[in-house]
């Protein structure tokens, strides 16, 4: 039981090839372009939708900023659709490997504090120091500050991991103990069935919630240092 | 006289041969996956009132394959007295 509850989570090898490569590629099929002003449903739905993505997101931006509005949605676009593909069954999720999310924040992370530290020095450094501290406080508070300034990218990695990560693992245990239970008392068996059809919508939920929080962060530390 | 033929055309005799006359370069494998991914494309998705069924027919073939790719953990699962 042990061992079949991560097994899931091994990256996908074929006759020792990677096929996990072809895993995180996948979602990019689904993402047609189109040279068209109006082109077909499929492709004017995600013009659509990115198109509120990127005015709810960019909007606080100034222009500087705005320059990262590619990057950022292609994270939430990526990450999203990965989520989203993960609830398939017997699917692999890429987001669910720290090495992946770790891969995907520190650059952002470090690209956003390294514009923040040659653009705005004074500013950026200011930030290490909030307003209105009493004075004895300040050595602290600024290895506070230091300290949570470094930890962004491991709580942003870490963050996404987790949560996706825990989701899948609950979904593979709830379902499991309904098949156990259906044996033995069909009532707890519905019970335990209704809790993961509850189980699932989280889980689809969770899933764009994450890429949002993520993308929002990213987006965040950029305003503070741009 | 089998070279230029399309699949369903060739008689069975002259299915080594033809199969030799594919190019097998990279650029004629990646021509191939390109044909492909435009036959299905302009088929279901790139039309007028295009419908679900595009995009949920390549999810069940993610979900066939990614099941194909499982299935030697997966058989040690089943309802068998003996595995």
């Amino acid at each position: 039981m042990n061992e079949n509850l991560f097994t899931s989570f091994t990256t996908p090898v074929i006759l020792g090839l990677p096929l996990v490569t072809l895993i995180v590629l996948f979602p990019s099929l689904l993402f047609p372009t189109s040279n068209r002003l109006v082109s077909n449903r499929f492709v004017t739905l995600q013009q659509w939708m990115l198109q509120l993505v990127s005015k709810q997101m960019m909007s606080i931006h100034n222009s500087k900023g705005q320059t990262w509005t590619l990057m950022l949605m292609s994270l939430i676009l990526f990450i999203g659709s990965t989520n989203l593909l993960g609830l398939l069954p017997h699917s692999f999720t890429p987001t669910t490997q720290l090495s992946m999310n770790l891969g995907m924040a520190i650059p952002l992370w470090t690209g956003a504090v390294i514009t923040g530290f040659r653009n705005k020095t004074k500013a950026s450094l200011a930030h290490f120091l909030p307003q209105g501290t009493p004075t004895p406080l300040i050595p602290m508070l600024v290895i506070i500050e230091t300290i949570s300034l470094f930890i962004q990218p491991m709580a942003l990695a870490v963050r996404l991991t987790a949560n996706i990560t825990a989701g899948h693992l609950l979904i593979h245990l709830i379902g499991g103990a309904t098949l156990a239970l259906m044996s033995i008392s069909t009532t707890t068996a519905l019970i335990t069935f209704t809790i993961l059809i509850l189980l699932t919508i989280l889980e689809f939920a969770v899933a764009m919630i994450q890429a949002y929080v993520f993308t929002l962060l990213v987006s965040l530390y950029l305003h503070d240092n741009t | 006289a089998a070279s230029e033929k399309k699949l369903l055309e060739v008689k069975l005799g002259e299915l080594p041969s033809w199969i030799l006359m594919r190019d097998f370069t990279p650029s004629g494998i990646a021509g191939a996956f390109q044909r492909g991914y435009y036959r299905y494309y302009n088929k279901y998705v790139n039309v007028k009132k295009g419908s679900i069924a595009g995009l949920s027919m390549v999810l069940a073939a993610y979900v066939f394959l990614n099941y194909c790719r499982s299935y030697k953990e997966l058989k040690h699962e089943r309802l068998r007295k003996y595995h």
